[in-house]
């Protein structure tokens, strides 16, 4: 008997060991999960409100057709007659967007460059700590510095005063500024971590070719660094799309079709923030048309996304 | 070092071209250099150029109306007796509880993946997940909360109940759905800045070297033992850094609490504490808070900056100085925690 008690006390002894690990295990595997269920969570929300619903219920796309929401121009589902086409939600959202790539995207690249290739340690240690600060402020700020200062001090004297364009005080070219201003961090740190993970051996052989410092950079060390660069321009579209508080504050509430960036248009995610004020009553149209638009911005947003990932991967696979 | 390296490797092309008098194309080519050379400099400087006309913009136009009655005043319908009190409670109550949730489930998360499942499909699976949920837009976090946790999917209907559970001191009353509350907004927020704590702790388990594990089961440290006992306590200075960060980025976030329905004019602070010293005066409203409505700093600067009254541009940059003064405090915070992390560095 000794040795088979010996041997059972040693067993349980071991197992409630093993109980205790187990137990801690799957709390980590749940905290883990949490992050799983977020994602879950976003896509059940979208799906059952948008294009699928639970029976009783209906989603918005069993009640407007996707036709319509794609290629119709009205968005005006706050009046009697209702109409429900994204169009002038998107163009207001790649105006902005456009102008911030525009404006951004460029600044930010040649930051990078300059930051890999020409600045000395010092002014790396001052410009890197400058742009976190940049990259940390809230965006409402930005939206009041678009409102305040960028339409009356610099858009106004510009192209109201000089050219005689009708400025808005609300319009898509401050929105656009300040999202620029919002998405340069971004592109300045991305892309600089790609042009510095391009081989030395590749400066130093252009160099012995008898090149000079500009066409080392922008003809060997760019070209280089392309994907890890598009990667980066890919995540900055992705943010300028799905910036909300800014383009609300800056860019207007008024869901028109147009190109002109003085004037005032409403983007997606302004949309879903202005019409959330109203507290619209679950399950009507109106709260179904948020996720719809939720839903578009989402899927927008999440192929930039998966795309600038696949690049990246691709850039890691060639330099290691 | 790098400028001086290079021109002297350009200099035998440049003397070439001059033997073979091609000055004209040596000249222009040489204003390409510098002209791309300003080009990038300036745009590096462009953002320090930026961010002293923003501040300075602010301080002019918030001058004057920084006083301390603005920061112990609630919103008024006159500008001059507006303040941040409600806003200022709103965001303490929203950041310590989305703190408070977000921050043990992160880290949990980043041992699960950095200690337990090194390698796998699931694990994949959750890395694939973080890198997608960083890029997704926060209104989008605004959506997911409105439906989860103010609603809780309509399943309550029109006439939301009231659950009681009582302590033998008190009576907590839950909402359910949750509604318009402080809890909808910090849940909210807690899934949005999870991600960032799950990233940065990470990062911070990943530097710790493997030996130290190992010489914790030499010692006949179980695995658990090993991460709490050695692992953890390491980390701790690197986790907080991320933590510091990811709360700075909540107190900004204006957007999903606009959606949980945060009130934009609010007169009353969350469970009725106004100032430090109510905790210990009505103590009850410390149960009361997490079910109140609530606004917060930047849902107050969002609705001053909307109002078309030219003085709420004041009170809004008054506002905004607030905003960026409690922002500057995380930020110092969080480099105070990443030097001691490099002190205590030495294996």
């Amino acid at each position: 008997m000794g040795p088979a008690n010996a041997q059972i006390d040693l067993k349980r002894r071991f197992s409630l060991m093993r109980a205790h690990e187990l137990t801690i295990r799957f709390v980590l595997l749940g905290c883990a999960l949490a992050s799983v269920l977020t994602t879950a969570g976003i896509i059940y929300v979208l799906v059952t409100e948008a294009l699928i619903a639970i029976p009783p219920d209906k989603a918005f796309f069993q009640e407007v057709s996707p036709r319509e929401f794609f290629t119709a121009t009205q968005w005006t589902p706050q009046y009697e007659d209702k109409h429900f086409g994204i169009l002038p939600l998107v163009t207001g959202t790649f105006l902005v967007a456009g102008i911030a790539a525009a404006i951004g995207l460029p600044i930010g690249l040649a930051g990078s460059v300059y930051l890999s290739e020409y600045a000395s340690r010092r002014t790396r240690t001052i410009v890197l700590p400058i742009l976190e600060i940049l990259a940390g402020i809230p965006t409402v700020v930005y939206g009041y510095f678009a409102l305040v200062f960028v339409t009356p001090y610099v858009l106004r004297p510009i192209f109201q005063g000089l050219f005689g364009f009708e400025v808005n005080v609300f319009n898509a070219a401050s929105a656009g500024i300040v999202v620029a201003i919002m998405i340069i961090p971004i592109v300045t740190s991305l892309s600089e971590d790609a042009l510095r993970s391009v081989p030395h051996a590749l400066r130093e052989a252009a160099y012995a070719l008898g090149a000079t410092k500009y066409q080392v950079s922008a003809k060997v060390v760019v070209p280089a660094a392309l994907s890890g660069i598009l990667a980066s321009f890919l995540l900055a579209l992705s943010r300028a799309v799905g910036e909300t508080m800014a383009v609300a504050i800056a860019a207007g509430q008024s869901p028109t079709l147009t190109l002109n960036p003085f004037q005032s248009v409403e983007t997606m995610t302004a949309f879903i923030v202005n019409v959330s004020f109203g507290d619209k009553p679950h399950g009507s149209i109106d709260w179904k048309a948020l996720f719809a638009v939720a839903m578009t911005l989402f899927l927008m947003t999440l192929t930039m996304n998966i795309v600038s990932q696949l690049i990246m991967r691709r850039f890691r696979e060639v330099y290691q | 070092m790098s400028a001086t390296v290079s021109e002297s490797r350009a200099a035998p092309s440049e003397s070439m071209r001059d033997l073979l008098h091609v000055r004209r194309r040596s000249t222009r080519s040489r204003w390409t250099e510098k002209g791309f050379e300003w080009i990038g400099a300036g745009s590096t400087w462009f953002g320090l150029g930026v961010l002293i006309v923003l501040l300075l913009g602010v301080l002019w136009q918030g001058a004057g109306w920084l006083t301390w009655s603005f920061l112990t005043n609630y919103d008024s319908r006159h500008p001059e007796n507006a303040g941040v009190l409600a806003g200022l409670w709103g965001s303490f109550w929203l950041v310590s509880l989305a703190t408070s949730v977000a921050v043990p489930v992160g880290v949990g998360a980043a041992i699960f993946l950095e200690e337990i499942q090194k390698k796998g499909w699931l694990r994949t699976l959750i890395e694939i997940n973080l890198a997608n949920l960083a890029g997704v837009p926060s209104i989008v976090y605004g959506i997911l909360g409105m439906a989860v946790f103010v609603k809780m999917f309509g399943a309550f209907g029109h006439d939301p109940k009231l659950l009681e559970v009582s302590l033998y001191f008190t009576t907590i009353e839950i909402p359910l759905p949750f509604g318009r509350t402080v809890l909808s907004g910090a849940l909210t927020l807690a899934l949005l800045i999870l991600p960032i704590v799950i990233v940065a702790s990470r990062e911070a388990l990943r530097a710790i070297p493997g030996s130290i594990r190992h010489a914790s089961y030499a010692l006949g440290a179980s695995h658990w033992q090993t991460i709490r006992h050695v692992v953890l306590p390491v980390a701790v200075p690197g986790i907080l850094t991320g933590v510091i960060l990811a709360v700075a980025r909540a107190v900004g976030e204006t957007a999903p609490l606009l959606m949980i329905g945060a009130a934009v004019f609010l007169a009353r602070t969350p469970g009725g504490i106004e100032t430090p010293s109510d905790i210990v005066r009505h103590p009850h409203g410390l149960v009361e808070a997490p079910f109140d409505h609530f606004t917060a700093l930047p849902i107050q600067i969002y609705n001053w900056v909307s109002r078309p009254e030219p003085e709420y541009k004041h009170v809004a940059a008054a506002a905004i100085i607030v905003l960026l003064a409690v922002l500057q405090l995380f930020n110092i915070a969080a480099s105070v925690a990443r030097s001691r992390t490099r002190q205590r560095a030495r294996w």
